[in-house]
């Protein structure tokens, strides 16, 4: 009991860190692959292939002066980066990122805890997520904050009734919500082919949930409506732009295990470990964010709302309800 | 208790220092929720005073001037002013120029085009659009450098002809840009023309009539994209464009998406002439053979008296244009450009006024964005493709 405690603890703090390093250096590969794709060379200056740029821009984070506006309310101010933050953090906890290790003796599975509601668990922390900007965008106390706050969460709520709905076709064709048993259920195929609609719901509204584009038209369209984080300078803003990525991590993370069966390589190559495919799935996931980001304009935000709730919605509950013919009668 | 809500409309500014504006322009939006219920430009922040400072210059210097206004498409201002100055003198250039300062023209065309898409589209959101635009003009842009020696504000055009002659290899390098041309544009319309996102933004955005056109004095695409077919390269050529196959593209909605339409097709367009022109390029003198107007060549300053006093007076004294007024109108990539000059018999422009279509083209931004949505009036301000420096002069 107290070793499964202790090592629960020391993954949380493995992967907690690794998550946060992975940030700095996301921000760099986003920077490169958008610059080739923009036919320019992007960092190279900060260290050998500017590889060391995430350092120099997290010390300027840290080092830039601390404006609070006079009449945000502190409290909520200072809170709402991190609740963002912690949320996004927290929802990797059920992600495994491999086959179960076997050291000393001990199955220690690549995960940090597996909770038989795994999927489930990971919708309702990142909802939570979701006050981060709220309360962001309100505790700015400026117009243009609280309108970008607002919309911005209208946009993430619109899209997690998608989101969701497309995870229940893979609920219900693996027959559980426990994160382990949705990989065993795809050792046949991956759950990408017979879920293809949900899959293609599911990351539409994963690039709305995380504010990307061609849904980003609170952060970018930046000449009216400044976004939530207006107001926001040095490591606080810094821990939004955190969640952002880490939420994309997350997201696509879901994406492999859900739809393209997580750690599992089906099979080919058996001697490559499983994270390794887990890696390079999750990579893949964050390289189309990345692809669309750098290629498509943006939507207006009535367009925007109006296709998370009238095609993503019904064509989710489509989906669901015909796996859930599928599944009852065939399988 | 009832209490009497009153709600006032938000007033929000946009500019002068914008990434979406184009230039320094002020757009003073009123807001009620998310309707654009009033849009108020304000300009006057790049206003250097040219037609001021035309009035101090001499005829040939003034043409410096011409490119700074319209810095996106120089040559199509050059040519108006020239043309004007030419028709109060009198002159006849030479066939070589002329056909010299179709190509430019249409080049120029092309490369305002060009950047116009790029920035376009960048504001809406396709950011990697911008970067391919600006590699295909940087071709052109080596071109005007080829022949000028300088990139944006070249003063190619003179008073009498061309500034001098296009270099060895010059014609290759206009080949090889215009034959690749279409591969690029259909990349462009691959990623664009059917792409719904882009629909959706330009679809029904900021549309304008004819009439309204017409009110505002609104000319060149958004004119075009309105349903009138009107160009000056058709309805009053000059230049001898009259003798050029090409076609004037013409849609109906007068919506952002049909200007969009219209400036490729003219991308087109404008490479048929190219085409059309480097067939008929022949070897010749690229300036009137008055050294009064035309600097002699430089070669003969060492050896001939006649040549190097004309060279001293032309560029200490300039030359006198006789008194009267001319205008020139041209099809520049905006619109319609137009050189008002008047002269004193004096060596220097009475009065210096060109015709910008930016600054009427912006006139209508108002009328065609009440009523939209926010994010519409981005959309709106790209597509009517305007230069500040065209606007404010």
């Amino acid at each position: 009991m107290v070793v499964a405690v202790v090592l629960m603890i020391l993954k949380s703090l493995i992967v907690s860190s690794l998550l946060l390093a992975l940030f700095a250096y996301l921000t760099y590969i986003e920077r490169k692959v958008l610059a080739r794709f923009q036919l320019r060379p992007g960092p190279n200056r900060v260290g050998p292939f500017g590889l060391l740029q995430p350092l120099a821009d997290g010390l300027k984070m840290a080092l830039k002066e601390e404006i609070i506006p006079r009449q945000a309310d502190r409290a909520l101010y200072l809170l709402a980066p991190a609740i963002s933050l912690f949320a996004a953090l927290m929802a990797f906890a059920v992600i495994p990122f491999g086959q179960p290790m076997h050291i000393f003796g001990q199955v220690v599975p690549m995960q940090i805890f597996s909770p038989n509601v795994g999927v489930l668990y990971v919708l309702a922390v990142t909802s939570v997520g979701i006050y981060g900007i709220t309360f962001g965008g309100w505790a700015s106390q400026s117009k243009y904050a609280l309108l970008g706050g607002l919309r911005s969460t209208a946009q993430m709520i619109s899209y997690e009734l998608a989101m969701g709905l497309a995870i229940v076709g893979v609920l219900l064709m693996a027959g559980a919500a426990d994160v382990n048993r949705i990989i065993a259920a795809q050792h046949a195929v991956w759950f990408i082919i017979p879920q293809i609609l949900g899959f293609v719901v599911y990351f539409i509204s994963g690039v709305a949930e995380t504010n990307r584009a061609p849904f980003d038209l609170v952060e970018a369209e930046s000449e009216l409506v400044a976004g939530y984080f207006t107001e926001y300078t040095g490591l606080k803003w810094a821990m939004y732009m955190m969640a952002e990525y880490i939420n994309m991590v997350t997201f696509s993370s879901l994406a492999a295990t859900l739809f393209l069966g997580g750690w599992s390589g089906l099979g080919f190559l058996p001697w490559v470990p499983g994270i390794v495919w887990y890696l390079l799935k999750v990579a893949l996931f964050i390289f189309l964010f990345m692809w669309i980001r750098a290629t498509l304009p943006r939507l207006r935000y009535d367009a925007l709302m109006a296709l998370g709730w009238k095609v993503l919605l019904p064509v989710a509950l489509v989906n669901t309800l015909g796996t859930a013919v599928f599944v009852s009668h065939v399988l | 208790m009832g209490v009497a809500t009153e709600t006032k409309p938000m007033v929000i500014n946009m500019g002068p220092q914008h990434p979406a504006t184009h230039g320094v322009l002020r757009l003073v939006v009123e807001l009620d929720g998310e309707v654009v219920r009033s849009v108020s430009p304000e300009i006057g922040y790049l206003h250097t005073g040219f037609e001021k400072s035309g009035e101090s210059l001499r005829y040939q210097q003034a043409c410096t001037l011409t490119d700074r206004m319209d810095y996106l498409s120089p040559h199509a201002n050059n040519l108006a002013y020239v043309l004007a100055v030419e028709k109060l003198m009198g002159l006849e250039v030479p066939p070589r120029a002329r056909l010299l300062r179709i190509l430019f023209a249409e080049l120029g065309r092309i490369a305002s085009h060009l950047v116009w898409l790029g920035t376009h589209a960048m504001d809406i959101g396709a950011q990697g659009l911008f970067f391919y635009c600006f590699r295909e003009r940087e071709k052109i842009l080596d071109m005007v450098e080829a022949s000028a020696g300088v990139r944006l504000n070249p003063s190619y055009f003179r008073i009498g002809g061309v500034m001098r002659d296009v270099p060895e290899g010059f014609e290759t390098m206009v080949r090889e840009f215009v034959d690749e041309l279409p591969q690029w544009m259909a990349s462009y319309r691959a990623l664009l023309d059917r792409n719904p996102i882009w629909r959706e933004r330009l679809v029904g955005n900021a549309v304008i009539d004819a009439q309204t056109c017409a009110r505002y004095g609104v000319t060149g695409p958004i004119l075009r994209a309105a349903g009138v077919n009107r160009d000056l390269r058709k309805v009053s050529p000059y230049l001898g464009y009259e003798t050029f196959e090409f076609d004037v593209p013409v849609f109906t909605h007068g919506d952002s998406y049909d200007r969009y339409q219209v400036r490729l097709a003219e991308m087109m367009e404008s490479r048929r002439i190219v085409y059309q022109v480097l067939e008929r390029l022949e070897p010749g003198p690229v300036a009137v053979d008055d050294w009064k107007v035309a600097p002699p060549p430089k070669e003969y300053l060492g050896r001939d008296m006649e040549a190097l006093i004309h060279h001293f007076k032309l560029f200490t004294q300039g030359f006198h244009v006789p008194a009267g007024e001319a205008y020139a109108g041209v099809e520049g990539p905006r619109g319609e450009i137009g050189f008002y000059v008047v002269s004193d018999g004096g060596a220097k422009p009475y009065r210096f006024r060109p015709r910008t279509p930016s600054f009427f083209n912006l006139q209508a931004l108002p009328t065609m964005t009440v009523g939209s949505l926010v994010a519409d009036v981005i959309t709106a301000i790209g597509s009517i493709d305007i230069v500040l420096g065209d606007v404010d002069r």
